[in-house]
């Protein structure tokens, strides 16, 4: 399955990846020849067949809701590459 | 007291044990040797990322006082190294990444935090292939690992620093992850044992997340008792990581007298079809005689017909888990971050574009795009669907079998560069491992002969939870060869 340039970009946005226009060519260029090898899980039949989202599955696993010690604020905020009055601090998000 | 240079750092993890118990040397002569040996061999090896110096001299010291207490465990005062994908307080955990440049995390993983508990002095962080996506070790932000036997060729990956540390004798034991092969597939082409433990028998609290369904931590060592003890030290229920399994830790060496004897052995045609080396294929018709000659009964009837399918299931599965895992490399929190652009998404995208390698960003848009709207169905449902068949396929082998025996891998370790331009044939590399991570049972790689003087790696696939079998029948075939004991020309 060959993608488009607008596609990559598109996908390239969803992930908050920025490419070059370059990159967008190569990623096209690789990402379509991988999904062609993809094509053959279409011609294995799943009808009725369910979903495994993990091998041995454990349900609702529970533990008793007590309160316990958490990471203090200031060792959380060690590695901030910005912060400000005990916060992360970001750009805007709304204008 | 033994001189530094006396230590023979040639010996196994259990045979430093005795040492150390019999005062032969401490484990801060061993320790010290060991740091000096690896610094050494960083060129041209570039196994490690970080070497812990200071930390590991203290953990020699807190070692020797216990064993002096006779409070040791059998890995007390042991070197080891640990891929550095796991979280180690206050030491760099770089994942392999720029993205993760100058982050300290503020705890330990489960996994080191065990390691510790038991005394096992950890001597610094492996290379690995960035966020362990990659066969080959070249696709670290610190540059590929070679290989100990050539050191033109690959070391594997994802884990290749942990597996050409110990291949090079650097470390009789190490640690690495296996989401689709990271362990077993450098454990042969290093001519190591390598064990990708049940999914759920170790924590992946701290461990940084590739593809959660996936992954597991397992040991690196050059015998199955040495495997043996480390997966013991580090396996069990955690609750900090909510799919580890309640069942219990066996002693892992507890079935080692019993031999091949009885094992029942299934042999796959899937995994010898074409694309397999011919080298390779020798090697591990020739082991599997061995299973033969000392009791072992082949059935070459068992079929595997998905497992195929495993590698485009593999390749929708865990690029979409880690498009999701890694969204929180944004910039924010810890780690590299780009601060001079004008919006957020800007900031993200550019952090994110810096940051990551080209390989993480083909996976994170592979996983985007196989989540997106309009391609969930016909990807990531599908493959989760086909998983269910192979998931089947291998229970059905495991009622009348004990173990499988396949390859590891279609060839033996392949030139740095070989396959970087081409991202599907570097896939194709982890055929014959990637089913097991899919269904998630256990499988070892050990070493069982060489192929243009390379060596290969038998790969034994084993019942969920049944690690004891693997290692049994790994603790028999050491009896009968000495593949295990092989050292590449550059190690000492």
């Amino acid at each position: 399955m060959a993608l488009s340039t607008d596609e990559v970009r598109h996908i390239a946005h969803l992930a908050r990846v920025a490419l070059s226009d370059d990159e967008v060519e190569r990623m096209r260029d690789q990402l379509s020849s991988i999904l062609d090898h993809f094509d053959v899980l279409s011609e294995i039949d799943t009808d009725g067949v369910p979903p495994t989202a993990q091998s041995f599955e454990l349900t609702n696993v529970e533990r008793a809701d007590e309160v316990g010690s958490s990471v203090e604020r200031e060792e959380a905020l060690e590695g901030a590459p910005r912060r400000e009055d005990g916060y992360f601090r970001v750009r805007a998000v709304l204008d | 007291m033994a001189d530094d240079s006396s230590i023979d750092l040639d010996r196994l993890a259990h045979e430093h044990a005795d040492a150390l118990r019999a005062g032969e040397y401490t484990s801060r002569e061993l320790t010290e040797a060991t740091l000096t040996r690896i610094r050494a061999q960083q060129d041209p090896l570039n196994a490690y990322i970080t070497i812990t110096e200071e930390l590991a001299l203290e953990q020699a010291d807190a070692a020797d006082a216990r064993l002096s207490s006779d409070s040791a465990a059998p890995l007390t005062g042991v070197p080891i190294g640990v891929k550095d994908l796991l979280s180690t307080r206050g030491v760099p955990t770089s994942a392999g990444s720029r993205i993760l440049e100058g982050y300290r995390p503020i705890y330990d993983c489960t996994v080191v935090d065990r390691l510790q508990n038991a005394g096992a002095v950890i001597v610094g962080k492996t290379n690995l292939d960035e966020f362990a996506m990659g066969s080959s070790n070249e696709h670290s932000a610190f540059g590929p690992v070679r290989n100990p036997w050539d050191t033109d060729r690959v070391p594997g990956g994802s884990s290749g620093g942990s597996a050409a540390t110990v291949a090079a004798r650097g470390v009789p034991l190490s640690i690495g992850t296996d989401t689709g092969g990271s362990i077993r597939q450098p454990a042969a082409f290093c001519g190591l044992l390598g064990l990708k433990p049940t999914y759920g028998r170790v924590s992946r609290y701290g461990v940084v997340a590739f593809a959660s369904s996936l992954e597991q931590v397992g040991p690196f060592a050059r015998d199955a008792r040495d495997v043996a003890e480390l997966l013991g030290t580090i396996a069990g229920a955690d609750p900090l990581d909510s799919t580890t399994s309640p069942e219990l830790v066996p002693d892992y060496t507890a079935g080692f007298e019993r031999g091949f004897e009885g094992l029942r052995v299934g042999v796959p045609s899937q995994f010898f079809a074409e694309g397999l080396d011919d080298g390779v294929r020798q090697a591990v018709e020739t082991a599997i005689d061995t299973f033969e000659a000392g009791g072992a009964i082949i059935d070459r009837s068992v079929e595997l017909p998905t497992s195929p399918a495993a590698l485009p299931v593999y390749y929708i599965i865990a690029p979409s888990e880690a498009s999701a895992n890694l969204a929180r490399y944004d910039g924010v929190k810890y780690g590299f971050s780009f601060i001079e652009g004008e919006s957020v998404d800007e900031e993200m995208s550019e952090t994110r574009a810096r940051g990551f390698g080209d390989e993480v960003k083909r996976r994170v848009m592979i996983g985007t795009y196989a989540l997106s709207a309009g391609y969930y169905d016909a990807y990531y449902l599908k493959a989760q669907k086909v998983r269910t068949l192979i998931r089947r396929e291998f229970e059905a082998a495991f009622t009348d079998h004990d173990l499988l025996l396949t390859p590891t891998t279609p060839s033996v370790a392949f030139a740095l560069g070989e396959k970087l331009d081409d991202p599907f044939a570097m896939y194709l590399n982890d055929l014959y491992t990637l089913p097991v991570n899919i269904a998630g049972n256990p499988a070892l790689s050990i070493p069982c002969g060489f192929d243009q003087g390379l060596p290969v790696g038998l790969h034994l696939i084993g019942r969920p939870f049944d690690e004891e079998t693997l290692l049994r029948a790994s603790h028999a075939f050491e009896a009968e060869t000495d593949w295990h004991r092989q050292a590449p020309a550059s190690g000492s």
